[in-house]
């Protein structure tokens, strides 16, 4: 009887140690995700509605819980808020068409090349970010190869040039966000039975129905998951747009950037901030539903 | 390819085809006609071709040299999609985004057929699930994937219908009564079956016609009961069932037998059964047509005298003996448990004899384990 019993405490606290673990491992994460993301977030949201102390010096401000200041924030900066949202799509719809290729390639066509091929995909990380754009303006600029050799072939006027423009931040984008877009792409791709390929072959469908009806739906899972890692932060983005822009090509980040270290002016950089993240939020939420790949994943 | 189900049904003609990857010859000059209507097994060790030779047939592999007929159509350069040809792939391949239902219309939709609601009902019944068509892949068990796999497969009513080693996935007692089924589907639907695998028992329970494939080449090709009885080669005796094959030397004749000498003890071989064109021969005999004695009770027939018994393992229906020949080979014996020998041990001196009939003869120039255990491996 006293064996059993003993039996039992044994059980019952190795159990309740188990109970704990999960926690146990949480805890060092959770701690984290609380001082550095949920109480700076519960500051900024403090900031977003105060108001400048009548009389004070630049960047003092009081708590008066001016809600206006979301109202004010939004009608000063739509021009942003609409091109933030254009651009990020457009760099996204831009990266999805140039990584499925590419993502293709590797997963099914590449052979012994398939893990050099992925370093290179990643290699671009390997320099900071604000280089490679630097570089980028680089090869959009005079003195790169690109601007000379579209106007030689008449695709652009003699007098056009690519940099300070939309399409420069675009493409700027576009190669930054790409290896988000293709990695996703890759793993799901590669995670395709190609038996099941071939079963669609044997029951009557050529290559291109086969994409249209197996592997692109069987890729979902990455085309979501890349198109999501693309848009966030493209839509948050402004260094592209300060490189490579012009003063009619700027972003909700550089208004941001603006507001919160040249104007010094903090609940109306805050207040964009959480409208920023809410637009994404709401979205993303949308677009996952939509696609429907919650089945899949 | 709307007419998969009509014109191009006739037999299945493979003429020298062959399939090389780099150095290695897949298959080696394969010629094969398989008739409309049966049930064929290709029949092989993993490596030996089979696979191959399913997957030129259906498309997805292109021969080397060579050609593939259905009735008078040359289908050789063929995609798979213009074939009508339909495979069950080894682990099913169902499309894992897609219902049940969509699964098995997959072929039809493509063909643009009219009453695709009507016949994939009719095909979930034949397959005995009628219940599942609004399911997904992943929420049916191997078995129930293993027939939605077919019945996507046979509701195009291909001329051909190829399957790779389908049953391999499922656990034996399902393997068995998947086997009864895929037999009684065949008759039913009266299309063309050809079967790949290595299992030497399945082929025999389904097929009409086995061919026993070895490096590329068919070794042999019959009806399993054939084929079991009078092997052509030591790979296909020892590759379908187990057989003791011993050699020897013709040493004379009388009448309709040669009298073969083993290893200074005389047997008779039928010269109907003897293919040795020399006097070299590997005489064979199967473990189940040998009675075994105590040396001292009269033997009729064939016997070889001196065994003594070094394993013996009880299986139920019948008990396996291991006997060691004064020439130092282990023969195989299995006696039914029919209480007409009395149970032997390990060291008791035995003779073993059996029916002059069922003594096989091979080309003496084989390897006498070729292909044993084999079918052991996978």
């Amino acid at each position: 009887m006293a064996y059993l019993q003993s039996m039992a405490t044994r059980a019952s606290t190795f159990s309740g140690k188990k109970g704990r673990l999960p926690y146990l491992l949480l805890a060092p994460g959770l701690f984290w995700l609380f001082t550095f993301f949920v109480l700076p977030i519960i500051n900024l949201a403090g900031t977003s509605t105060q108001t400048p102390v009548v009389g004070g010096d630049t960047g003092q401000y009081v708590q008066t819980f001016r809600f206006a200041n979301y109202v004010d924030a939004f009608n000063a900066s739509r021009e942003q808020f609409a091109r933030s949202f254009i651009y990020a799509t457009l760099a996204t719809l831009l990266a999805l068409a140039i990584a499925y290729p590419l993502a293709y390639a590797i997963a099914f066509r590449s052979g012994k090349y398939k893990n050099l091929l992925l370093v290179l995909v990643i290699a671009p990380f390997f320099t900071s970010f604000l280089l490679r754009t630097v570089a980028w303006k680089q090869i959009l600029g005079e003195s790169g190869f690109v601007v000379p050799a579209l106007r030689a072939l008449h695709i652009i006027g003699a007098n056009a040039t690519l940099t300070a423009s939309a399409l420069a931040v675009v493409t700027g984008m576009t190669y930054n966000f790409l290896p988000f877009m293709t990695l996703p792409l890759y793993a799901s791709l590669e995670r395709i039975d190609p038996r099941t390929l071939e079963a669609s072959n044997d029951l009557y469908a050529n290559a291109f129905t086969t994409f249209r009806k197996v592997t692109f739906p069987l890729s979902m899972p990455g085309v979501v998951a890349g198109t999501l890692l693309t848009f966030i932060p493209a839509a948050g983005d402004y260094v592209n747009a300060a490189i490579l822009g012009n003063p009619n090509t700027t972003m909700l980040g550089n208004v941001i950037d603006s507001r919160f270290f040249r104007i010094v002016d903090y609940p109306t950089a805050a207040a964009l901030s959480f409208m920023l993240m809410a637009s994404i939020l709401v979205l993303v939420t949308l677009y996952i539903r939509k696609s429907g790949t919650d089945e899949l994943v | 390819m709307a007419d998969a189900s009509s014109s191009s049904h006739g037999d299945l003609i493979l003429t020298r085809l062959t399939k090389t990857f780099g150095d290695f010859t897949a298959v080696d000059d394969l010629s094969l006609t398989i008739p409309q209507g049966s049930f064929f097994a290709l029949l092989g060790p993993s490596g030996c071709g089979k696979t191959t030779t399913l997957r030129m047939i259906a498309g997805l592999e292109e021969p080397t040299v060579g050609s593939i007929f259905i009735g008078e159509t040359d289908i050789t350069t063929k995609k798979p999609y213009q074939r009508p040809v339909n495979t069950v792939f080894q682990n099913y391949a169902l499309f894992p985004h897609l219902s049940i239902f969509e699964n098995v219309a997959f072929g039809l939709r493509r063909r643009g057929v009219k009453d695709v609601k009507e016949q994939v009902e009719k095909v979930l019944a034949l397959v005995e699930l009628p219940h599942f068509a609004d399911r997904k892949p992943t929420q049916l068990s191997g078995g129930q994937q293993q027939r939605i796999a077919l019945a996507r497969a046979i509701v195009n009513r291909p001329a051909l219908l190829l399957l790779d080693e389908p049953l391999g996935a499922l656990d034996l007692k399902l393997r068995r009564q998947m086997q009864i089924e895929l037999k009684w589907i065949q008759t039913e639907v009266g299309l063309t079956f050809v079967h790949v695998t290595h299992d030497q028992e399945e082929a025999m329970t389904m097929a009409d016609t086995i061919a026993v494939m070895n490096e590329g080449k068919i070794e042999q090709m019959g009806s399993p009961a054939d084929l079991y009885e009078s092997p052509a080669t030591a790979f296909v005796a020892n590759f379908l069932g187990q057989s003791n094959l011993i050699r020897g030397v013709v040493s004379s004749t009388d009448g309709d037998s040669n009298v073969i000498t083993v290893h200074g003890q005389k047997i008779s071989l039928l010269k109907s059964r003897n293919q040795s064109q020399t006097t070299s021969v590997v005489v064979g005999i199967r473990p189940e047509k040998i009675r075994i004695d105590l040396p001292d009770v009269p033997t009729t027939g064939n016997a070889l005298a001196g065994g003594i018994v070094s394993d013996v393992s009880f299986v139920g229906v019948s008990t396996q003996y291991v006997v060691e020949m004064p020439w130092k080979q282990d023969l195989m014996v299995f006696e039914q448990n029919d209480g007409g020998t009395p149970t032997l041990r390990s060291g008791d001196p035995v003779s073993l004899s059996w029916n002059v009939p069922f003594t096989f003869g091979l080309d003496g120039s084989q390897d006498v384990n070729a292909g044993a255990e084999t079918d052991e491996i996978e």
